[in-house]
């Protein structure tokens, strides 16, 4: 496991404030954009495909689809042959 | 007058196999006369491989349909001569736009370091690039067009696959040693033969509508999401040649096919994007929907699956044809070194495995692309939106905007006929890599890299210092092209080396700019292996016969597994 889960905030209280403060007056629909713009912005911070992808997986343990939905074992892209070949494209 | 390529038709011609008594055997039998099919037999026919290329129709593509190709295309296109002509009438393009509503989010530019022959891309109408081939193919005496000739039947035998053909005159029968089933993605082969593809259907339709009209937008591709002209939807406009104008609105799966194509519907949807008073003409209309979806194995015995018949991808990112080109690139050598009984028929078994790995990487791209371009969630929508809002001004947001990740040619890099690096190079042309164009000189004129690797296996070696080393690289390479395995000798000089030694046999390129050595980390007595289809086999940091002797075995499929040398 790369991901830190070991308190890493020197003011974990400062962080939440902040958090909660961002959404302030925002609707549902507004908060959900603005959440997901943080979640690129921190993932391009991080910028470590496995320290994300363990930070992906531990979010959503615990965590079931819908009701008559299991969690498929899925195909996982870092080890499928064709991810990361380096001929992905030009990039726009 | 220039040809009109889209209302050529193609003349029916009774052929001598017609009346044969038994049916006549040929090598190979290509069917399908689209750029796949066209290119395979051109390739093949020039390399002194009797072809016999059946079409069911007798006329180009109707309308634009594929209208991108790729740098890596044009230079396959130049090997089969006619890449010159396509990048003359072709519309070169580097330059890209993306707007979000009614915002210019990002430029980007494709323009690539200079040192290569083709651009990097150019948009040419498909009928253009069929008419180009079919020329050329009218040129070589062992290549046989027959048009209107239907394939109805196949049987596959030990040695031979027997095809029933259908034809205005009524049915006949020809065999074949190999079939390639270039037939599109309908493919009737696929059909007969009782094989599927496999894949995601997209649940989106789209519309063509090739505009023709003096406009005064400049040759970029632009791509918009979201505009106010077209809401809720995505909208490309890019440039052909002849004043024709392709744009592609997103429609949704709720919008009726035909419905849809009709001028009523059509006019004010473009005139929304151009303008009231604009004044144009409606060249061709096309609904689409696709899939990304490719057949289990392109091999099936003596028939071999390229193109759209192997495998779909979505439109973004100009991988369909551009890669069905790259089967024909593929695939044309391999049967020739077959037939004529160079390689093992097992050699087939690795055009099957290269290209299918190509293939998944062509679906996993237009895959992503689509799932940006249409998304399938709210939460989908929502990243989607958030990464074009960012894209304005950051950067990294721009690299995730996915609007098409234009065609680049895979590096094979598992295919088994490569081997393994045992010495440490830097760089792009790592084994299974397409070999990259570069300035070079050759008897004091200027040139190309690329036209002095296709076609045959080279041995490419680097020489650079006294006379005498360069003399010994020259005898080594010499020895080299001698074996039991064909190949030929290309000897690289560094800038303001040449050689006094007769060369008897071997070309000599200068490499006046030291661009060859930059671009494929070039040491005095580094070795390459290239394959006919300009791909990197082998490379060593020391010329050994024996090495490269090995080497040119495993890459025409005499020796199996990457390493199992002896």
């Amino acid at each position: 496991m790369q991901l830190n889960t070991e308190p890493n905030l020197p003011n974990p209280d400062a962080f939440y404030e902040a958090l909660i403060e961002m959404h302030q007056d925002l609707s549902v629909a507004d908060s959900q954009m603005v959440n997901a713009k943080l979640i690129l912005l921190l993932g391009n911070q991080i910028g470590d495909m496995v320290v994300l992808r363990e930070a992906m997986a531990l979010a959503r343990k615990g965590i079931n689809a819908g009701i008559n939905a299991e969690i498929k074992p899925g195909i996982n892209p870092a080890t499928s042959p064709v991810a990361d070949t380096g001929s992905e494209g030009r990039t726009l | 007058m220039e040809t009109d390529y889209q209302n050529l038709a193609f003349e029916y011609r009774r052929g001598p196999d017609q009346d044969a008594a038994v049916a006549v055997r040929h090598p190979v039998v290509v069917v399908g006369a689209g750029p796949v099919g066209l290119a395979t037999a051109i390739d093949l026919a020039q390399h002194g491989v009797p072809v016999v290329l059946l079409d069911d129709d007798c006329s180009l593509s109707s309308g634009s349909r594929a209208i991108c190709f790729a740098k890596r295309t044009l230079e396959i296109f130049e090997r089969l001569g006619c890449g010159t002509r396509m990048t003359d009438k072709g519309v070169s393009w580097n330059v890209g736009k993306v707007f979000l509503q009614d915002e210019l989010i990002y430029t980007f530019n494709l323009l690539e370091e200079s040192g290569h022959a083709k651009p990097a891309f150019i948009n040419l109408q498909q009928y253009y690039v069929e008419g180009y081939l079919a020329e050329r193919a009218v040129q070589l005496p062992n290549l046989q067009m027959r048009w209107k000739n239907r394939v109805t039947g196949l049987r596959q035998q030990d040695d031979h696959v027997a095809i029933t053909v259908d034809t205005p005159d009524g049915e006949y029968t020809l065999q074949a040693q190999y079939v390639v089933a270039a037939d599109g993605s309908r493919s009737a082969i696929r059909k007969l033969m009782g094989l599927d593809t496999q894949g995601r259907v997209f649940k989106d339709r789209f519309l063509i509508a090739d505009v023709k009209m003096k406009a005064e937008f400049p040759t970029e591709r632009w791509f918009w999401f979201d505009p106010p002209f077209h809401p809720n939807q995505s909208v490309l406009l890019h440039r052909q040649p002849d004043n024709v104008w392709r744009i592609d609105f997103q429609l949704g799966w709720d919008a009726d096919p035909v419905l849809e194509k009709q001028p009523e519907r059509v006019l004010p949807r473009v005139r929304a994007l151009l303008g009231e008073d604009a004044e144009f003409e409606l060249e061709w209309v096309s609904v689409y929907t696709f899939a990304c979806q490719r057949m289990a194995k392109f091999r099936h015995g003596r028939v071999l699956f390229a193109g759209d018949s192997a495998h779909g991808v979505s439109p973004f990112g100009a991988r369909g044809a551009n890669s069905g080109v790259q089967d024909a690139d593929n695939l044309a050598w391999k049967l020739r070194w077959v037939l004529q009984g160079l390689a093992p028929d097992a050699l087939l078994d690795s055009y099957a495995h290269e290209r299918e790995f190509a293939a998944d990487e062509n679906i996993l791209n237009s895959t992503r692309s689509t799932d940006f371009i249409t998304p399938k969630s709210e939460i989908s929508r929502t990243f989607r939106d958030a990464a074009l809002k960012l894209a304005k001004d950051c950067q990294f947001a721009r690299r995730i905007v996915n609007s098409g990740r234009l065609s680049m040619p895979t590096v094979l890099s598992d295919s088994p006929l490569n081997t393994a690096d045992s010495d440490s190079f830097d760089g792009a042309m790592v084994p299974g890599a397409p070999c990259t164009d570069a300035s070079i000189r050759q008897g004091g004129s200027d040139g190309w890299l690329l036209p002095h690797l296709g076609g045959e296996f080279t041995v490419l070696a680097y020489a650079d210092g006294a006379q005498a080393a360069v003399a010994e690289v020259a005898g080594q390479l010499r020895e080299v092209s001698g074996g039991a395995v064909p190949s030929r000798a290309l000897l690289v000089l560094g800038a303001g080396q040449s050689v006094a030694d007769d060369l008897n046999g071997i070309s000599v390129v200068e490499d006046h700019a030291g661009m060859v050595a930059r671009r494929y980390d070039l040491k005095a007595r580094s070795c390459y292996l290239i394959r006919p289809d300009q791909h990197v086999a082998a490379r060593w940091r020391d010329l050994s016969v024996d090495a490269v002797r090995d080497a040119l075995a495993r890459a025409i499929g005499q020796t199996k597994g990457p390493e199992s040398c002896n």
